[in-house]
C-alpha cells in the first residue's frame, strides 16, 4: 500500500486503483462491439450470400444467360436455318438424336476430313439444329419475362405511387378501377386480347414487325392486366410511409410532392418493388409459355421455350428428349428465380416472409 | 358487414358487365366473320346468314341485342353448327367441373395434411422433403407435366387408357390439374400452421393439459386454415383456365376446348357464351371465398 492512496473509511465505496491493471491492445479491441457501418444494400446482399439456394440459383442463371449469350456465337448453325447438303435440304437430317450427324454430314466429313459442328440437341423434324433453338426459345422466354416484368414495374409502381399520395377521391376512383381489374379472368382476357392484337398487328411495319407481333401483344396484354397487383401493393406501402414524421418535416419546408415521393417515400418501398418484381419475372414465363403453347406466344420461326414444348409433344412416341430439353429449361428458370426471389424477400424483407 | 357484401356483389356485378363490354368487342375487332371460311357460300347466303345472326346490324345494337337475349337465359346459337350455346356449355362444363372439382378437392386435401405435417415435424427429414417437392412442383407448368404423365403412364407403361368417349379415366388430368394448387396450399397451410402454434393460446391449451391430437385440430388447424380460405377462390379460377391446356393435351372435350376453337372458328355467340359463363363462375367464387374469409375471421378489416 502506497501513501498516495487516500485513507479509506470502512464500508465506503471507494476504490482501490493498484487492483487494477491497464487493458492490452487485444482487450481493448474486444469492447468494439460497433461493426463497420454498412448501406441498407449491402447488408441485404450479405445476408442474400448466406442464402444457399439463393446463391444455387444465381450461379444457374448466370450459367443460363452465359449460355445464351456465348451459344449463338459458338454454334455455326441459325435457329431457323435449314441444314442444307449441296444446296439442298438434307432430308437426312430430320429428328437426328443429341450428338448424331445425319448421313449426308458423314459422308461430307469423311471426303474433307473436317469435323462439324455437332447438333448437341439433335435435330428437329425439319432438319434444324435443336440445341440452337432451345437456345433461342430461352432468350425468347427469358426477355419476354424480364420486359414484361419491367412494363408491370414502370406501370404499377407509377399508378399506385399517385393514388397512394394523392388520397382521397383520387385514390377511391384509381382503386375501383383497380379492383374491376383484378377480378378479371385475367387467362381469358389474355388468350383473347393475343388474337385480336395479333390479327391486328400483323400488317404493322418497323419495330413491331421486328419484334414480332405475338411477343408485342403479350408486353400490350402484361402491360394492362398485371400492373395491378404492384399498384396496390406500392399503394399500401405508400399509405403507411406517407405517415411518417419525416415527410411531415418535409412537406412542412414546401418539398414539392413529386421531390417527397421521389426522395422520400419510393426508397422506402423499395424493398416491396424489388420482391414483387423478382416474383414477377417468372409468372411471365409461364404465361408466355402457356400462350405459346396453345399456339398464341412467339411466331414461327423463332422459337420459345412453349412453343418448343408443343412442337415436341407431336413426336412424342419416338423422340421424348425433345420435350425434356424446353421443358426441363422453364422448370430450371422458374425454379431458380423463385429460389431467387425468396432469397431476395427474406434479405430485404424478413417482415414480408409467409 | 351487409355493406360489405353488398359493395362486393356490386362490383361482382359491375365486372361482369364490362366483361361482356371487353368480350364482346374485342371479338368483333377480329378481322374475319364467321361466315368468311366458308368459300362456297355466295353474298346473297352469306347476307341471309348475316341477318339470321343479326350481324348486320351496327355493333351497338348487336351488343344490346345479345343482352337482352343473355338477361334472359337465352346465350344464342352457335354460327358454327347451329347448336343452343347455352346447351353446350352445360354440357362440356359437366366434363370440366368434374375433372376441375376433383382436381381441388385433391389439392385441398393433401395440400392441407402436407402442409400440416411440414409444420408439426418442423426441421425433421420429412418437413425438408415435402418443401422440396412442394418448391419443385410450383415450377413445373400443368402442359409440361401433362405430356409427361400421358407419355409414362399412357404410352410407356399403358397402365391407364386413353381418354375417349367411353373411357373416361380421371386420374392423369386430375393429377396434372392439381400440382400446382397442392404445392401452393402445402406452402400456405404451413406457414401459417407455423404462427399459429406461436400463438399463446396455444401453449395455454398445452399447459392446462389439453391432449396433442386435441390441440391441433381443434386450436391450431381450425386458425390456420383461414388463409387457405383466401386462396380457394383463385384456385378455382386457375384451375378452369388451366384445364383449357390440360383438356387439349387429353382430347377431353372441356369447356375449355370450346372456348379455344370458338376463337378460332369467329364463332361469337361460342366465344361470348364461354367466356362470360367462366367469368361469372369465377367472379362468383372470388366473392364467396372474400366473403367466407370476412366471416370465419372477424379482426379482417376490408377497406
Amino acid at each position: 500500500m502506497s501513501d498516495t492512496t487516500p485513507k479509506k473509511a470502512p464500508f465506503s465505496m471507494q476504490i482501490d486503483p493498484a487492483l487494477f491493471e491497464p487493458a492490452t491492445a487485444e482487450e481493448k479491441k474486444q469492447q468494439e462491439v460497433m461493426s463497420e457501418s454498412t448501406t441498407f444494400l449491402k447488408d441485404s446482399m450479405k445476408k442474400l450470400m448466406r442464402n444457399p439456394l439463393a446463391v444455387f440459383s444465381i450461379v444457374v442463371l448466370a450459367f443460363i444467360l452465359i449460355v445464351i449469350i456465348v451459344a449463338p456465337l459458338v454454334v455455326p448453325y441459325g435457329y431457323s436455318e435449314i441444314l442444307k447438303y449441296n444446296g439442298m435440304k438434307d432430308k437426312t437430317a430430320m429428328n437426328l438424336a443429341p450428338f448424331q450427324y445425319s448421313a449426308n454430314e458423314q459422308k461430307y466429313m469423311a471426303e474433307n476430313g473436317v469435323t462439324l459442328f455437332p447438333h448437341i440437341f439433335g435435330t428437329d423434324e425439319l432438319s434444324r439444329d435443336y440445341f440452337i433453338r432451345v437456345v433461342y426459345g430461352t432468350r425468347v422466354s427469358l426477355a419476354v419475362g424480364f420486359f414484361a416484368s419491367l412494363i408491370v414495374l414502370v406501370i404499377g409502381v407509377l399508378y399506385g405511387s399517385i393514388s397512394g399520395y394523392c388520397g382521397g377521391r383520387v385514390d377511391l376512383i384509381m382503386m375501383r378501377i383497380v379492383d374491376v381489374i383484378y377480378s378479371l379472368p385475367d387467362m381469358l382476357v389474355i388468350i383473347l386480347l393475343s388474337v385480336v392484337l395479333k390479327e391486328l398487328l400483323d400488317g404493322s411495319k418497323g419495330i413491331i414487325a421486328r419484334l414480332g407481333t405475338n411477343m408485342v401483344s403479350i408486353f400490350i396484354v402484361f402491360g394492362m392486366l398485371y400492373w395491378v397487383g404492384m399498384a396496390r401493393l406500392v399503394r399500401g406501402q405508400i399509405l403507411s410511409v406517407k405517415e411518417n414524421e419525416y415527410v411531415l418535416a418535409a412537406k412542412s419546408i414546401g418539398t414539392s410532392s413529386p421531390r417527397i415521393i421521389r426522395r422520400h417515400i419510393l426508397p422506402n418501398c423499395l424493398s416491396v418493388i424489388i420482391i414483387t418484381t423478382a416474383l414477377q419475372i417468372p409468372s411471365a414465363i409461364f404465361t408466355e409459355s402457356f400462350l405459346s403453347f396453345i399456339g398464341l406466344g412467339v411466331a414461327a420461326p423463332m422459337p420459345s421455350l412453349g412453343s418448343l414444348a408443343n412442337a415436341a409433344r407431336q413426336g412424342m412416341q419416338s423422340y421424348p428428349y425433345k420435350l425434356m430439353f424446353p421443358a426441363l429449361m422453364i422448370c430450371l428458370i422458374v425454379l431458380a428465380l423463385n429460389l431467387l426471389g425468396d432469397g431476395l424477400r427474406d434479405a430485404l424483407d424478413p417482415k414480408l416472409r409467409k | 358487414m351487409a355493406r360489405y357484401i353488398v359493395k362486393r356483389v356490386f362490383l361482382a356485378v359491375v365486372t361482369v358487365f364490362i366483361i361482356t363490354l371487353i368480350t364482346f368487342f374485342t371479338m368483333n375487332a377480329i378481322p374475319g366473320g364467321p361466315f368468311n371460311s366458308e368459300k362456297a357460300s355466295s353474298p346473297q347466303v352469306r347476307a341471309a346468314l348475316e341477318k339470321r345472326y343479326n350481324l348486320d346490324k351496327p355493333l351497338p345494337e348487336q351488343y344490346i341485342i345479345y343482352m337482352k337475349g343473355l338477361l334472359h337465359g337465352d346465350m344464342g346459337i352457335s354460327t358454327k353448327n347451329g347448336r343452343d350455346i347455352g346447351e353446350t356449355i352445360r354440357e362440356s362444363f359437366k366434363v370440366s367441373a368434374t375433372i376441375g372439382g376433383m382436381a381441388a378437392l385433391l389439392a385441398i386435401i393433401t395440400g392441407i395434411i402436407l402442409g400440416s405435417l411440414a409444420a408439426l415435424r418442423r426441421n425433421t427429414f420429412i418437413d425438408r422433403l415435402i418443401v422440396f417437392f412442394s418448391t419443385l412442383s410450383t415450377a413445373v407448368p400443368s402442359f409440361v407435366l401433362a405430356t409427361l404423365l400421358l407419355y409414362f403412364f399412357c404410352i410407356r407403361l399403358g397402365w391407364v387408357q386413353v381418354w375417349d368417349a367411353n373411357h373416361h379415366n380421371y386420374v392423369l388430368p386430375v393429377i396434372s390439374l392439381a400440382l400446382y394448387p397442392t404445392a401452393y396450399i402445402t406452402r400456405l397451410t404451413k406457414t401459417s400452421m407455423l404462427d399459429v402454434l406461436n400463438q399463446d393460446y396455444i401453449r395455454t391449451a398445452r399447459a392446462k393439459g389439453v391432449a396433442r391430437f386435441h390441440v391441433i385440430f381443434k386450436h391450431a388447424l381450425r386458425n390456420a386454415l383461414i388463409p387457405v380460405i383466401t386462396y380457394v377462390g383463385p384456385m378455382l379460377a386457375s384451375i378452369l383456365t388451366g384445364s383449357m391446356v390440360v383438356e387439349s393435351i387429353f382430347t377431353i372435350g372441356g369447356l375449355g376446348s370450346k372456348f379455344v376453337t370458338g376463337i378460332n372458328n369467329r364463332d361469337y355467340p361460342m366465344i361470348m357464351g364461354t367466356t362470360i359463363f367462366l367469368a361469372v363462375l369465377m367472379v362468383t367464387m372470388n366473392l364467396i371465398s372474400d366473403i367466407v374469409y370476412k366471416l370465419v375471421d372477424p379482426r379482417i378489416t376490408f377497406d
